[in-house]
């Protein structure tokens, strides 16, 4: 079994096989989630909590419903209007629900790290659903798996990702995964929405989104985090459109069947002009919401088995 | 009561030397070097051939008192202190309330008379450390305050800042400044770059610290106050500093041990004890740093410490507290510079010892005749795994856990009286 992880905290720890292994189970999963009986028993018997302390509704959804289709009990706490607001720490809260025995945690989180820190307390297997500006794992995989199946293939293509670079840990994790598949990734970004020293990731920097452009196989866009912005980082929406939005004239400087990703959710007309966004020609963003829901199911189906054969090995008395 | 070190290898930070020999300690001064016999009914100590320094002058440490006892008491602090060589304690105001008025500082100077080494004091330089109005300078100087400082709450309203030096100056008050810019290093985390965006954690440019620094030399020009920068710890603004100095501003400059021995990548997975004020820098800064140190463009080697219970740490790292405990921690860290062959041990003495003592006007950090009798005898190769557990600070955030270090504290005197270590230092 090539998947060896114990927990999905990040791209980072996976290694290229490990990507593979999810990619290709995901595809198994896109066949059953297009059946009428939507069905498995993968994770029969075992609890999954979705934990989100930051409001979410279409990764949550994702994760429900792949919990639920699996088989998996699946509770959603709300943490948001939870103990959390009468001052209950994080690692208390992981505590709590460490004594009620789930198998999969899935958690999102609004500072870097927490997901991180909280997989250290707890004896069950972490999903991070997105930490602060660090990583959002699942996001990276489902983008890698749409791409895989426009494409043909997820090595040596040239991905432009186009945006709020600063604030995103979609960019993080695509970025690391992209670059550990090989391909050629263009980050496009006002100045002040690229992180420092991004550029020493193996990655070309453009703030000219034209020049970006150029020749690219994927244009992955960015939503403008305006939550996360504490001020000033561009002039206006409109200028940023001007410069930054994807548009039929800027995106016909890439490869003319280039395909148009966005994490969702949308900022039209910010962002994306919803005309390409709605482009069933070139946008590829419906598809990317299909294959969260498979990609989820294959990396809890995943950690999942490891958390078996851990169990397992335990039980026996067999070191792993 | 007479104690006689014999045998020892003094460390002389103001000569630059080490020689092997003996030592009288006698009414609580340094009464001879060099000496051939133990006087008679005098406590014979023999070293071994262990180095003897004098005690370390540490500016720049927080005790949670008052306010914040659970954290660290004047006692915990004194035995943390004493366990690590450290002979004199300079206390920061940063505490809850902030020494700010004379009756606090009243009452923080009787609490301390619980601790086992020499405590001394600063004050804040404006009420609540809030920037606004100066303290009752003079008062406090009266009451014993070594120096003014906001700790890291950089005063931002030039107009205050320059009365308030200008006041200190007439009264020749020591101001020791935070070279930050507010602006650029509000929310920061960590050092920004290649790290920093890998871990999506908020960072600060290292130009914060030399726009903070050149501010400071500018406030220092114009009102002519001496003057000391708290910590500086990026390569580039040390041509800054070294420009002030031969301009003849009354300007020094410190550093935390940290700084000189972890860097930016040591906060790895998030590890909230390697969050500091200001953050880690890479490597390059690290080396530039020492060098100055060695060099003695920045005078001064401090611990910084700062207790922080395990609450206020076991957080997501941009909500965790910053600051490490350091007093216990303190000498070993800094044989890691010995060792690597960055300082000898006399310069390094003179950074933690001589220098901050000269500065505040203390008559400790001498090997003289003469001198107090403020010592540390300690083994700078002995080797040994630091177990956090085992440490006297009421807090136990050290960066240093189950790490390797070589240099142990065997014995510390003030005052010509021992007030740490067993075994052979007790005969």
């Amino acid at each position: 079994m090539s998947f060896r992880a114990r927990h999905l905290l990040g791209i980072q720890h996976l290694a290229p096989d490990e990507i593979k292994a999810v990619l290709d189970l995901a595809d198994k999963y896109v066949d059953l989630n297009r059946r009428s009986i939507k069905k498995s028993d993968a994770l029969a018997g075992m609890t999954q909590i979705n934990m989100f302390f930051e409001n979410s509704t279409r990764t949550q959804a994702s994760f429900e419903l792949a919990g639920k289709r699996l088989g998996a009990d699946v509770m959603n706490m709300s943490v948001a209007q939870s103990s959390v607001k009468k001052g209950e720490t994080l690692i208390d809260t992981a505590l709590t629900l460490n004594a009620m025995h789930p198998d999969l945690l899935v958690v999102r989180h609004g500072a870097s790290g927490a997901v991180n820190l909280l997989a250290e307390k707890v004896n069950c297997a972490v999903l991070n659903a997105g930490d602060g500006r660090h990583e959002h794992p699942t996001q990276a995989l489902l983008d890698a798996l749409t791409i895989r199946r426009a494409k043909g293939r997820i090595q040596r293509l040239t991905v432009a990702i186009c945006g709020d670079v600063a604030h995103s840990r979609v960019a993080r994790s695509n970025l690391i995964l992209l670059g550990k598949m090989e391909n050629r990734v263009r980050l496009v970004a006002p100045p002040t929405l690229m992180p420092a020293g991004v550029a020493e990731f193996g990655c070309e920097v453009f703030d000219d989104m034209r020049k970006g452009l150029e020749g690219a196989d994927v244009v992955m866009m960015l939503r403008l985090q305006k939550e996360r912005m504490d001020g000033g980082f561009i002039p206006s929406e409109r200028e940023y459109y001007h410069r930054y939005g994807l548009d039929a004239e800027k995106l016909s400087h890439a490869k003319p069947d280039a395909i148009v990703m966005h994490p969702g959710p949308m900022n039209r007309g910010v962002e994306i002009d919803g005309e390409i966004a709605d482009d069933i020609n070139r946008s590829v963003i419906q598809e990317q919401v299909e294959m969260g829901v498979a990609v989820r199911m294959a990396c809890m189906d995943l950690l999942a088995r490891n958390l078996r054969a851990e169990r397992g090995a335990k039980a026996t008395g067999v070191m792993v | 009561m007479t104690i006689f070190l014999q045998n020892a290898r003094i460390i002389d930070p103001e000569a630059g030397t080490e020689t092997i020999g003996n030592l009288i300690l006698d009414g609580g001064i340094i009464a001879a070097i060099g000496a051939a016999a133990a006087p008679k009914g005098a406590q014979v100590i023999d070293c071994g051939g262990k180095c003897v320094a004098p005690g370390i002058v540490d500016i720049g440490v927080k005790i949670g008192e008052p306010g914040e006892r659970h954290r660290e008491s004047f006692r915990s602090a004194g035995l943390a202190a004493a366990a690590g060589g450290v002979t004199t304690i300079v206390a920061r105001p940063d505490t809850k309330p902030a020494i700010d008025t004379p009756e606090v500082l009243e009452f923080v100077t009787r609490r301390a008379a619980e601790a086992p080494v020499r405590i001394h004091h600063m004050a804040a330089l404006t009420k609540g450390r809030e920037g606004r109005e100066m303290v009752e300078i003079s008062f406090m100087l009266d009451a014993g305050a070594l120096a003014f400082t906001d700790v890291d709450h950089v005063v931002t309203d030039t107009k205050v800042l320059g009365r308030a030096l200008t006041y200190a100056r007439s009264l020749g008050a020591l101001v020791i400044g935070h070279p930050q810019d507010p602006g650029l290093s509000k929310g920061a985390a960590v050092t920004s770059g290649k790290f920093a965006s890998l871990l999506g954690l908020p960072g600060v440019h290292p130009m914060a610290e030399r726009i903070g620094l050149d501010r400071d030399l500018g406030m220092v020009e114009m009102t002519g106050v001496r003057y000391h920068a708290d910590q500086i710890t990026c390569a580039r603004s040390l041509p800054a500093l070294t420009r002030a100095k031969r301009n003849g501003l009354d300007v020094t400059a410190g550093v935390s041990i940290h700084h000189l021995t972890l860097n930016d990548l040591d906060v790895g997975d998030y590890r909230s004890f390697f969050k500091f004020t200001p953050p880690l820098r890479p490597e390059e800064d690290r080396l530039a740093v020492v060098e100055a140190v060695a060099s003695g463009l920045i005078d001064i080697i401090c611990s910084m410490h700062t207790p922080a219970d395990e609450e206020s740490k076991r957080l997501p790292f941009e909500e965790a507290a910053a600051g490490a405990i350091a007093l216990e921690t303190f000498l070993p860290a800094a044989m890691r510079l010995y060792h690597a062959g960055a300082m000898d041990l006399p310069g390094l003495f003179r950074a933690m010892a001589l220098n901050p003592a000269k500065r505040l006007g203390l008559p400790q950090g001498r090997m003289a005749e003469g001198a107090p009798a403020d010592l540390v005898l300690f083994d700078p190769d002995a080797p040994f795994m630091l177990d956090r557990s085992k440490l006297q600070s009421k807090s136990k955030n050290t960066p240093f856990d189950g790490q390797r270090m070589e240099g142990r504290v065997i014995a510390t005197f003030v005052a010509g009286r021992q007030v740490f270590g067993e075994g052979n230092a007790h005969a």
